[in-house]
């Protein structure tokens, strides 16, 4: 049997690595807000005759939307961030385009208002809130008959919290290398990873739950460990399973989609990590740290 | 075989009628109606407006939103919009969703727009100048009646204006004035005869189907009744519908809009059910390649899941949006865990040296547990973004999602613990169960 849970400090350590740098990255570059969070309007079009990306920055640099970002997102389709506009200006933009490069479809056009992006960033930074608390009073509920059921919920927690935080870190670096923005699709995507992380967490916990019930190893750590590797076959291919299907989605549905399914795949990726060498891990740590203070306790 | 029969007639039958109900794809063969799709993947209009409450007493600001929709809603129905969506969000917000619509600017500003047209007289003075155009700058135009000032315009028109053609084909857009408007109209016209009176729509010139202002000159003293020349015959008759559906009593600003056109969602649906088949494919040949014959009882689970998903998202019925695709695709990868979580079970337990029949039963037994805690928890964070998705103007898609995972958790349950276990436990007892080797890739002695 793998003595994963012995390398628990080289674990931790990757663990404690991986959230500096995501802070790091997240302190200097940054994410950027799309319109969904900081307002603006997204036009996307189709052009008969599609021209080169530098082409149409130029020609939207003379109509006067010198801050407008452009996104290539399929053969001929074009995604153009810009401020809020109205859908006049919107008209006398499609016209310039028109003229510049022929004939321009619209094919979508999505325009949000500050006061909505404000209430947008609120109400998702409360979701995750509200997610973390669901989840720590459940399986706080679930883990009652164990000697600490406190200790699963919030470390359980603690896991969903280390996996959003790289899953920002890396969005971050994202960000600063190609200008990926977060929307909407980004914060389901998060939801999304909160959901799948508890869940391949739980089923480890409900391992050692089993196995230390019926006290199939000498001390906690043993439980934890041999529950791992009970669980581990089961945690790479249900996450093999489910990177299939995003990777599938991925790719065939494009840029729309595109947050949305790459949070799942680093979501996915750090989410089995976290379950399977990070949450058993800092269960043992957590019981070796109260029995040393319990000693310590009653040595006085 | 026998003792299971009644189960496997149960799961046959259930899937003979998801596939009715699901296929073919447009109707269904006993349910005539196609999966709904939101507006991101059949195209349309999706608009928030906010209404300007300020001026609205806090206790009657309910009832003015009620007005609001209704007013909308008359404006909405003569556009022939198929199946438009209009509710009320939150304390001042009108959501409208036209979905498989493209509609013009000026259709679209038309719906949100407070239907006032105010009458302008010509003006010298900058400071008393509301609006300008072409033919120079205009003040409302107004009249004292014992003292009180008022501004001519619309909300004095008795709803019941139409359009007409006069003896040239001239557009005509008839209107009539109500007891007090008569009183303004007399006063104003009778000041103006020989001048000119503008006419404005909301703050902006109302234009004539030549592109310029309307703005006819006075040529008697007008009391009961009154026409406006000049208007395109769309326009016209746009603009006597919205009269006659009331004036909006506050002012709405559009604070969200999505517009996709029909063509793209065409797109995204036709590559999300590609993705959907592919993603299936690969994991029924990844579940048989790594489990063997339970394998193929999780890949027949699978289809059925696929079958019975898409029943319960006509029947329910489940607005399908992109995002709710991809709630669907995440939900097929995650609803093969059930059976991962038994098969794994079943191996440790065949490897203690349990018959294959007993590896089954309390491979089941002992997987519930997780499952169960699992898809609890998975559940929590489901209600937690449809509830997002309630709250945010936009949040259709957020709620597609929660929905469709959701909806996927509760139905891979039933799936791994009813129709896997069933195909598993038909076997206990053919020859099949007693070769170990189709159950477990692992060689060798520890099946001994």
């Amino acid at each position: 049997m793998p003595n994963i849970i012995g390398k628990r400090r080289l674990f931790i350590s990757i663990s404690g690595g991986l959230i500096a740098l995501s802070l790091i990255f997240l302190a200097v570059f940054g994410l950027r807000s799309g319109i969904d969070f900081s307002a603006g309007s997204m036009l996307t079009v189709a052009f008969d005759n599609p021209p080169q990306l530098s082409e149409l920055n130029q020609e939207l640099n003379s109509l006067g939307y010198s801050s407008a970002i452009v996104q290539e997102t399929g053969s001929e389709d074009f995604m153009i961030r810009l401020p809020a506009i109205t859908d006049a200006e919107k008209n006398s933009l499609e016209d310039g385009l028109t003229t510049a490069f022929g004939g321009v479809t619209e094919r979508s056009f999505e325009s949000v208002d500050p006061v909505i992006a404000a209430q947008t960033s609120r109400i998702a930074g409360i979701a995750v809130a509200a997610a973390a608390v669901g989840i720590l009073l459940y399986l706080t509920y679930a883990f009652r008959r164990m000697p600490k059921p406190l200790h699963y919920g919030a470390v359980a927690v603690a896991a969903v919290l280390h996996d959003v935080l790289v899953v920002l870190g890396i969005f971050a670096l994202l960000a600063a290398v190609f200008g990926w923005e977060i929307n909407l699709m980004f914060i389901i995507g998060i939801l999304a990873v909160i959901g799948y992380s508890v869940n391949n967490t739980v089923v480890v916990f409900d391992r050692i739950r089993e196995n230390k019930l019926r006290a199939t190893a000498p001390d906690f750590e043993g439980v934890v460990n041999r529950s791992v590797t009970e669980t581990l076959v089961r945690s790479v291919n249900t996450s093999l399973t489910t990177i299939i299907v995003v990777l599938a989605l991925m790719l065939f549905v494009g840029a729309t989609i595109q947050n949305l399914a790459v949070v799942m795949l680093i979501g996915i990726l750090v989410g089995t990590y976290s379950s399977v060498f990070v949450a058993p891990a800092a269960l043992v740590i957590w019981d070796h740290f109260d029995r040393k203070r319990l000693r310590a306790v009653a040595t006085v | 075989m026998k003792k299971h029969l009644p189960k496997l007639l149960t799961i046959l039958a259930l899937f003979i009628l998801s596939a009715l109900i699901v296929l073919p794809a447009d109707k269904g063969v006993l349910l005539e109606r196609p999966i709904e799709l939101g507006l991101d993947l059949q195209g349309g209009i999706h608009l928030v407006y906010e209404a300007a409450l300020s001026e609205v007493a806090a206790e009657d600001r309910a009832a003015t939103m009620e007005g609001i929709m209704g007013v909308i809603n008359n404006r909405v129905n003569p556009l022939g919009v198929s199946e438009p969506n209009i509710f009320v969000q939150g304390d001042n917000r009108i959501v409208v969703e036209l979905p498989g619509t493209e509609l013009s600017d000026a259709q679209k500003q038309r719906i949100g727009s407070t239907a006032l047209l105010q009458f302008g007289e010509l003006t010298d003075n900058e400071d008393e100048a509301v609006w300008e155009n072409v033919l120079g700058m205009w003040k409302p135009a107004t009249a004292e009646i014992d003292g009180q000032v008022y501004a001519l315009n619309s909300s004095y028109f008795k709803e019941n204006t139409f359009v007409t053609t006069d003896q040239f084909g001239r557009i005509q857009l008839n209107f009539e004035w109500t007891d007090e408007g008569s009183k303004i109209s007399e006063i104003v016209t009778g000041r103006l005869v020989g001048k000119r009176l503008g006419i404005f729509e909301g703050d902006t010139a109302l234009l004539g189907d030549d592109g310029q202002p309307v703005a006819p000159t006075v040529n008697t003293v007008i009391t009961n009744s009154g026409i406006i020349t000049g208007l395109s015959t769309t326009e016209a008759q746009l603009l006597s519908k919205q009269l006659n559906a009331g004036r909006l009593p506050v002012s709405l600003e559009v604070i969200y809009e999505n517009t996709i056109s029909p063509v793209l969602g065409a797109d995204f649906v036709d590559l999300s059910v590609l993705a959907g088949i592919i993603g299936i494919l690969l994991v029924i040949g990844f579940m048989i390649a790594f489990y063997r014959l339970p394998g193929v009882a999780a890949a027949l689970a699978l289809i059925f899941y696929v079958a019975l998903v898409m029943a319960l998202y006509k029947l329910i019925p489940v607005t399908l949006t992109l995002a709710g695709i991809g709630g669907f695709i995440l939900s097929i990868g995650m609803a093969v865990d059930a059976n991962v979580l038994i098969f794994e079970r079943m191996k440790e337990e065949l490897r203690s040296g349990r018959t294959v029949g007993a590896a089954i039963e309390s491979g089941f037994s002992r997987a519930w547990s997780a499952i169960w805690d699992a898809n609890v928890t998975t559940l929590i964070v489901c209600v937690v973004l449809y509830w997002v998705g309630s709250s945010v103007a936009a949040g259709a898609p957020v709620q597609g999602f929660a929905l469709t995972l959701g909806l996927g958790v509760l139905v891979s349950m039933f799936t791994a613990m009813f129709v896997t276990r069933t195909f598993l436990r038909t076997l206990i007892g053919s020859s099949f169960a007693r070769n170990t080797r189709l159950f477990t890739t692992e060689t060798g002695d520890s099946n001994a």
